[in-house]
């Protein structure tokens, strides 16, 4: 009981951070709202999927972003996907880089590509790492949760 | 409980249980619907393919109520499969993306879709979705009566203007329209479920019979949808019933006096009341015989043709105009459609007022203009068919100009009669189109782009068809006409299928040996359609901006498609849902069309438009959704269409393209 309180507490603040850091935004809560008994760890199950398949495409504009010259169609592309799948998590620093790159795309600046792609990349592991910790917490806290981690 | 009958036979628990199918590619944000789709406690299935999702709407055709898709996808555009549901299953489709500029939105609504999302969804916003079934199946509905009420035509343009802003901005609006409307269809439901499902009436032997009997002692030119229902004395039997019969009857009846079978003119009628047409329709009676024998219109039947036009476009205020507000508005790839915009047409450069050449009118000049209108589209499309020795074509100018008065006028601007001149060696035809003035409007399009020469003719004769010979509210969308007229029917369909199509279509067209007309027909129809799509999903934006109808009779791809598609249309509105389905129908009746070309032109087209999808009338979103109820109504007409051109005519083809969900070619009688 006691542990759970303070892990509960724990979670609480751990989830608080990521708002007040600016990682997260209200799309993340309307996730949240979302998850009932029926889905009781969907929050996660989204979440995973969300880094699953948003790996994939940081590889791919990765790669695009070595050739040269920079197709800035297809990067503008890649990154449109990217993005609505940030959104959809409420990743809300990576969205809005994710939208200073297509700027950037837009206008043909490769600099300002490669260095916006520098800063998405380090907020999305950041933001990563945080997530992960923090659904780990919540099945330990979590009252009869079954720590499930959706495949 | 299953959706399928639902909405009619349940309404406290709907939208409880609407079918909806997702697609997106993304699978975060597919979950996430699933999930806020399931909260609303929808019937959700997704699917992270296009193809997938299309297999899956083929398979089950009425599976779904609803389509929801997101417009990036890596197999498929989103907007492509937007088109293709629209055309085979006529189920009104949500677009979606993180992609809030106006120029994807706008491609949104041009394509058909009855709503558009912007990422990330809201909850709220999928909440309503509901809206677009029911109000595709109440237009469809409201299309089957056709009878013109006021009511139905003020409500139509309620909702079909809320369908305009995407649902999430829009809530407010349409709750209101929305509990106007479910409080109608509400009761409705409540009290007959037949009302929404029109029961498909199955033109047997006998009743045709009867209904030939009918029309004889009318006389083919008096007789309208109303008297013959009258002295049919079926029970049961609509109005809209006989009056899509007629229309194909009618052009059943061209075909055999080797007139081109603009019969189609029943959109263009259909869309106004009858009293304007009748005038019309005895004309297209006469007609024939008139312009089977000497291919010259008789000047009387022109002018009555005219008179009957405008009276038609002078009934039907209210539809004709939009569509020429719409072009402007709609900016549409294809300027040439730009008709009513006062394009440098070559129709409209006084020339097209030419069709009316010769020919006392009584109109006043308004209605002359409005004719002109019509005169000119057809004008420029009967010169092309003149051009490709189309006799019909040249009728079609005249035919045109009637058909303007519906509300094609915008199509015409001038109605200078300059098309009229053009059309001296195929008089005989435009008679016949009375209904094609409507079908005309649809043509202007084309004449307007007049791609080719070829082309001309085409569109002409589709508004021979469209004529509103059979006003009886079969061409609800004056747009239609067009298909009606079997030359255009190539051209024809293709506008009436989709705005979107235009491109596609007259490039095909052109290959097609110049059915240019249905290029512009389309292009026309999609400039229409703004209209359209303000009153209805875009679906068909014909059918929105006339009736519906025309737009989807537009795929004739043969004049006897054409026909079929002026009867289909005035079915199809009923449907309304999918314009686009309506179109494939087309083509398949006109196989037997007499132009050979024209049957190119409309697979052609056929193809085309199952490429372009067909344009969801998002805004009237026909409520077609695949409920079965709704659609097998519809194509009772277009079977019995088709049923009745192939026993006529010995055309099997008709059924090929019924591919509509919800449409049982098994109903064909034949």
């Amino acid at each position: 009981m006691e542990r759970n309180q303070q892990l509960r507490r724990q979670l609480a603040s751990m989830r608080q951070s990521l708002f007040d850091q600016g990682h997260l935004d209200e799309q993340f809560i309307l996730l949240e709202e979302l998850q009932d008994d029926a889905n009781p760890n969907f929050v996660e199950e989204v979440v995973t999927l969300h880094y699953r398949d948003s790996a994939r495409l940081i590889t791919t504009i990765e790669r695009a972003l070595e050739k040269s010259p920079l197709d800035f169609n297809k990067l503008d592309g890649y990154m449109h996907q990217f993005k609505g799948s940030s959104t959809s998590i409420g990743a809300k620093k990576v969205k809005a880089e994710s939208t200073q790159f297509r700027e950037y795309c837009e206008a043909g600046n490769g600099e300002g590509c490669l260095k916006t792609f520098q800063l998405l990349k380090r907020d999305y592991a950041t933001l990563r790492r945080k997530l992960e910790a923090y659904f780990q917490l919540a099945r330990q806290a979590g009252p009869n949760e079954i720590a499930c981690r959706p495949k | 409980m299953s959706t399928a009958s639902s909405s009619v036979t349940v309404s406290d628990q709907f939208p409880a249980g609407l079918r909806v199918l997702v697609v997106d590619d993304d699978p975060t944000c597919l979950r996430i619907l699933e999930k806020m789709l399931g909260t609303c406690l929808y019937e959700v299935t997704k699917c992270n393919r296009a193809e997938i999702a299309l297999d899956m709407l083929r398979t089950n055709k009425n599976g779904y109520d609803i389509v929801i898709s997101d417009v990036h996808m890596p197999d498929m555009d989103g907007f492509k499969l937007l088109e293709q549901v629209g055309l085979e299953m006529d189920l009104p489709v949500i677009m979606m993306s993180a992609d809030d500029s106006k120029q994807v939105v706008m491609k949104g609504v041009t394509h058909g879709a009855c709503d558009y999302l912007i990422k990330p969804v809201r909850i709220e916003a999928l909440k309503n979705i509901w809206q677009h079934v029911v109000r595709k199946r109440k237009n469809e509905w409201k299309d089957l009566e056709q009878s013109g009420s006021v009511e139905e035509g003020d409500r139509q343009p309620k909702p079909s203007e809320e369908a305009d802003y995407s649902s999430s901005a829009n809530e407010g609006n349409w709750r209101t329209s929305k509990r106007r409307k479910d409080e109608e269809e509400e009761i409705e439901e409540r009290d007959d479920t037949s009302t929404l499902k029109k029961p498909r009436v199955v033109w047997s032997v006998e009743l045709h019979q009867q209904f030939v009997s009918a029309v004889n002692q009318l006389g083919i030119d008096k007789a309208v949808p109303k008297k013959i229902l009258e002295l049919m004395n079926v029970p049961g039997l609509t109005r809209e019933n006989v009056a899509s019969h007629l229309q194909k009857y009618r052009l059943y009846l061209r075909r055999l006096s080797g007139v081109s079978p603009h019969q189609g003119n029943s959109f263009i009628s259909s869309h106004s009341q009858e009293p304007p047409y009748g005038s019309l329709s005895s004309l297209s009676g006469l007609d024939f015989q008139t312009l089977a024998a000497t291919g010259q219109i008789p000047a009387q039947s022109l002018a009555t043709l005219q008179a009957a036009g405008l009276a038609r476009s002078a009934a039907k205020p209210g539809l004709p105009m939009p569509l020429v507000d719409q072009r402007n508005i709609f900016s549409f790839d294809n300027q040439k459609l730009r008709f009513g915009e006062g394009q440098p047409q070559h129709m409209s450069s006084g020339k097209q007022m030419n069709l009316l050449h010769g020919i006392p009118t009584t109109m006043d000049s308004k209605q002359l203009v409005n004719l002109h209108h019509s005169a000119q589209s057809l004008g420029s499309l009967n010169m092309q068919a003149s051009a490709h020795g189309n006799p019909s074509g040249q009728s079609s100018p005249l035919l045109m100009q009637m058909a303007q008065p519906q509300s094609r006028g915008q199509i015409l601007t001038e109605t200078s009669g300059g098309q009229v001149p053009r059309l001296p060696t195929s008089v005989g035809h435009p008679i016949l189109s009375n209904g094609a003035a409507g079908a005309m409007l649809a043509i202007n399009g084309i004449g307007e782009n007049s791609r080719g020469t070829g082309y001309n003719s085409v569109s002409q004769t589709s508004s021979v068809l469209n004529f509103p010979l059979n006003h009886s509210a079969e061409l609800p969308g004056n747009s239609f006409p067009l298909g009606s007229t079997p030359g255009i029917s190539a051209g024809m369909s293709t506008l009436t299928t989709k705005g979107g199509f235009q491109e596609e279509i007259n490039s095909d067209i052109k290959g097609s040996g110049g059915f240019m007309p249905s290029y512009d027909i389309f292009n026309d129809l999609q400039q229409h359609k703004p209209h359209n799509w303000e009153l209805q999903n875009v679906g068909f934006a014909f059918d929105a901006s006339q009736h519906s109808n025309s737009l989807q009779a537009s795929v004739d791809v043969t004049p006897s498609v054409l026909v079929n598609q002026g009867y289909s249309s005035s079915q199809r509105n009923v449907q309304n849902s999918n314009v686009s389905a309506m179109g494939k129908p087309i083509f398949s009746v006109g196989e037997g069309s007499e132009h050979g070309i024209a049957l190119n032109v409309g697979q052609h087209l056929n193809s085309l438009l199952v490429d372009n999808s067909t344009r969801v009338k998002s805004e009237r979103v026909t409520d077609t959704s695949c409920q079965p109820t709704l659609l097998p109504q519809h194509f009772g007409q277009e079977d019995l269409m088709s049923a009745i051109l192939k026993q006529q005519d010995g055309l099997g083809p008709a059924e090929n393209d019924f591919e509509f969900d919800g449409y049982s070619l098994d109903n064909i009688p034949v």
